[in-house]
């Protein structure tokens, strides 16, 4: 009762608050954006003139204004509403526990998925198949830099090294030794794993944030050599007609002898986008079917162990030299096979797909799924790169939304979409663990 | 022998902009121990609030001396003010919402919040370069070789003096001031320094606002000396900045004015005695070759694990 009683005096207070709040929020948004947004510079005749667009500033500092009251009112001040962004969205946490049926669901939609939209969206076809793609190529690499990241916990900024160096094996040895993609596939794998031991070797004796800024600093590396090496590279203008996958020796072509000639089907360009489906789907499925099972051998359980401790890993006798390295490696190696992907599926590549902003996003991608989480990679995926493809239509606003995205979802879950683990060793019954209770990525 | 000279002052000149933004990276890592991202990107509207104001104001190389210096200070110190508001509002937003949360979730928001600014300055300033005509010419020939002379521009004599004075400054608010002295505290240790009654919170936002207008200075020389900016440079003087940072010792501010130079120096004579595609190569392999020999930088402190 007596707090039923209290209460018309203190929603009084809450609007004064959310008023003195909100304004204080629009004067600092006006003195943020009246220079940058304001005055505006353009290149004219005599040098830079400047258009002024004092409007723009007053309704962004207004929409920030209003924003922040109506979030204060509704939100953060009343008392018994939801805290925080936690409150109101929904739980990711439950997939952990339903993770029996909803991961077999998500395969089954996965395996099918060209069909289903075949008969749904019968015109727009091509482009959900490619979107498919897209998104399976980034689950692929998450899946893989979290064997790196989240199992063995070695912070690597530089992943998207391995994916160069993964595109840029198939794309050379196509181009020099007229070698097809399947004979590269494999190569393309090994090479990259061989690069990821190299890198990895200096940097053992690296932690934390150490082993960040040389990891980016590997990856920038790359590309530079990439960019500067014309004679074999082709530098800056990349590599092109590289030869696409066929099927057991089948060209998806309009020609005789080509797939649709050889099963008598009536040629259509969609064929060969299914194919690449198929095997990128196949490619990410491996991937997550051998991190699974390395959990479970004696080197996955060396990751986790060197993740939570590396000095008492070091006393149980454990190698951490051959950990951090078959950790670097067999992350590195999936990166490659993802990267020949990518290589035959683009046609064409250039150092300008493998700058630092795609090792964020892969890194993004892993720490927003959870690290260690292998169904938190695949949700991740799903909001950030679809998300990023549905807002296709604001144009040069995509980035900037994909940007504020990475913060929202960060600061709504520290801990990743999936924030519970199951953990690979367990006595009778397998519980949940709290991710709160397991070290992340601290690069120990 | 003149050659090396000339390389010397330009690699000071811009060692000494690498190294005012790696203050910033190393006084935020050292305080929360996170690698702000976003810093570069601080550093780069800096640059772009410097270059507005000087079109803004109608700042031309035609005024008189007297009169283009006080200008120049007037936009450097609005710079600072307004970068200054940038780099609390992004602690505030990005960062401290997360404080005490595990160590990867500030770097995803950090990496989010340089996304954030550099398509929002690309929006509303447009994606072309900004060419802003010389504004400090002309300089003093200090030797006279037999067909090579070294100079030293004005422009470089500026930068040169300027950073000399702002490290001076920020020596003393570091080491005499009271907010010197409780950003030391907490960098020590900060639920000690909030037991004896230090705002830790506080202390933390003008870290980031000292170290945003840091980043304003280094923003508005960087302007001065290139005479060109884009919404990316903050990526590359960032992650060289940062590189800096580690290389010095991160946490170690007298680290970071070293490593800033330092970096500054191997990329000029890299590209003044080899080849000019490789300096960041150099760089970074710089980097990496002191860090596995040195893993904690030139001036940092070892990391002492107990167990």
């Amino acid at each position: 009762m007596a707090a039923l009683n209290a209460a018309p005096a203190a929603e009084e207070n809450i609007v004064v608050a959310s008023l003195k709040d909100a304004i204080l929020a629009g004067v600092l948004a006006l003195i943020l954006f009246s220079i940058i947004v304001g005055l505006r510079t353009d290149a004219g005749a005599g040098g830079l003139q400047i258009t002024t667009e004092w409007d723009r500033v007053l309704w962004m500092a207004a929409v920030t204004a209003v924003g922040r009251f109506l979030l204060n009112i509704f939100f953060w001040k009343r008392a018994g509403g939801p805290k925080g962004l936690s409150d109101v969205l929904p739980d990711f946490n439950r997939a952990g526990h339903v993770s029996r049926f909803l991961g077999p669901l998500m395969l089954g939609i996965a395996v099918t998925l060209p069909f289903i939209v075949m008969v749904l969206v019968p015109g727009q076809s091509r482009y959900y198949v490619d979107l498919g793609v897209l998104v399976l190529t980034y689950v692929m690499l998450g899946w893989g830099l979290n064997i790196v990241v989240g199992l063995a916990g070695l912070l690597d900024l530089g992943y998207v090294a391995f994916y160069a160096v993964g595109a840029y094996s198939y794309a050379l040895l196509s181009q020099y030794f007229d070698l097809g993609f399947w004979v590269c596939l494999p190569l393309a794998g090994i090479l990259a794993a061989f690069w990821g031991i190299i890198l990895g070797f200096p940097v053992l004796r690296l932690r934390g944030d150490y082993l960040a800024i040389v990891t980016l600093a590997f990856g920038e590396i790359i590309r530079i050599v990439l960019l500067n090496w014309f004679e074999l590279t082709n530098g800056p203008n990349g590599i092109t007609q590289i030869p696409r996958p066929t099927f057991f020796g089948l060209d998806f072509t309009r020609d005789e002898g080509g797939f649709a000639d050889f099963f008598g089907l009536e040629y259509a360009a969609i064929h060969r986008i299914i194919f690449l489906y198929y095997i990128i789907l196949a490619l990410a499925l491996i991937t997550n079917w051998v991190t699974l099972r390395l959990r479970k051998l004696p080197i996955g359980r060396a990751w986790e162990a060197l993740r939570e401790d590396e000095i008492a890993c070091r006393s149980l006798g454990i190698n951490t030299t051959n950990t951090k390295l078959s950790a670097f490696a067999i992350g590195a190696m999936f990166g490659g096979f993802a990267g020949a992907f990518f290589a035959t599926r683009q046609g064409f590549i250039s150092p300008e797909s493998f700058t630092f902003l795609e090792s964020a996003i892969i890194l993004a991608i892993v720490v927003l799924g959870g690290l260690g989480s292998q169904m938190g990679v695949v949700f991740a995926s799903l909001v950030m790169i679809g998300g990023f493809e549905m807002f296709r239509n604001l144009e040069e606003f995509r980035v900037l939304v994909f940007g504020l995205l990475m913060v929202l979802i960060m600061i709504w879950k520290p801990r990743g979409l999936v924030s519970t683990r199951n953990p690979t060793v367990f006595l009778k019954e397998r519980k949940a663990v709290s991710a709160d209770l397991v070290s992340q990525g601290e690069g120990h | 022998m003149e050659y090396f000279v000339q390389q010397l002052i330009n690699g000071l000149t811009l060692g000494s902009i690498y190294g005012l933004i790696a203050i910033g990276y190393t006084m935020v890592y050292g305080i929360i121990g996170m690698i702000n991202f976003a810093h570069g990107d601080i550093f780069m509207v800096g640059s772009f609030i410097a270059m507005i104001l000087i079109v803004a104001l109608g700042i031309t190389a035609g005024a008189g001396f007297i009169v283009l210096i006080l200008a120049l200070m007037l936009v450097l110190l609005m710079a600072m003010l307004f970068t200054s508001a940038w780099g609390w509002t992004v602690e505030r937003i990005a960062y401290r919402p997360l404080r005490g949360s595990f160590r990867l979730a500030p770097l995803i928001t950090a990496i989010g919040m340089s996304i954030v600014l550099q398509n929002f300055v690309q929006i509303v300033q447009g994606a072309r370069v900004k060419p802003l005509p010389p504004l400090v010419s002309g300089g003093y020939t200090i030797m006279d070789g037999n067909n090579f002379d070294v100079q030293i521009s004005n422009i470089q004599i500026l930068i040169l003096v300027t950073t000399v004075v702002l490290m001076g400054v920020f020596t003393y608010i570091i080491n005499k001031t009271a907010l010197g002295r409780s950003l030391r505290a907490c960098e020590q240790d900060r639920k000690m320094a909030s037991l004896v009654g230090i705002n830790v919170d506080r202390t933390i936002s003008l870290t980031f606002v000292l170290g945003a207008a840091l980043a304003a200075v280094a923003g508005f020389m960087y302007l001065l000396y290139y005479g060109v900016i884009d919404f990316y440079i903050g990526f590359i003087a960032g992650v060289k900045a940062f590189t800096a940072a580690v290389l010095g010792g991160i946490g170690s501010l007298p680290g970071a004015m070293l490593g800033g130079i330092l970096i500054g120096l191997i990329e000029t004579f890299w590209s003044g005695y080899f080849s000019v595609e490789y300096k960041d190569v150099a760089a970074f392999f710089i980097l990496a070759a002191v860090l596995i020999f040195m893993p904690s930088g030139l001036l940092g402190k070892p990391e002492v694990e107990k167990v």
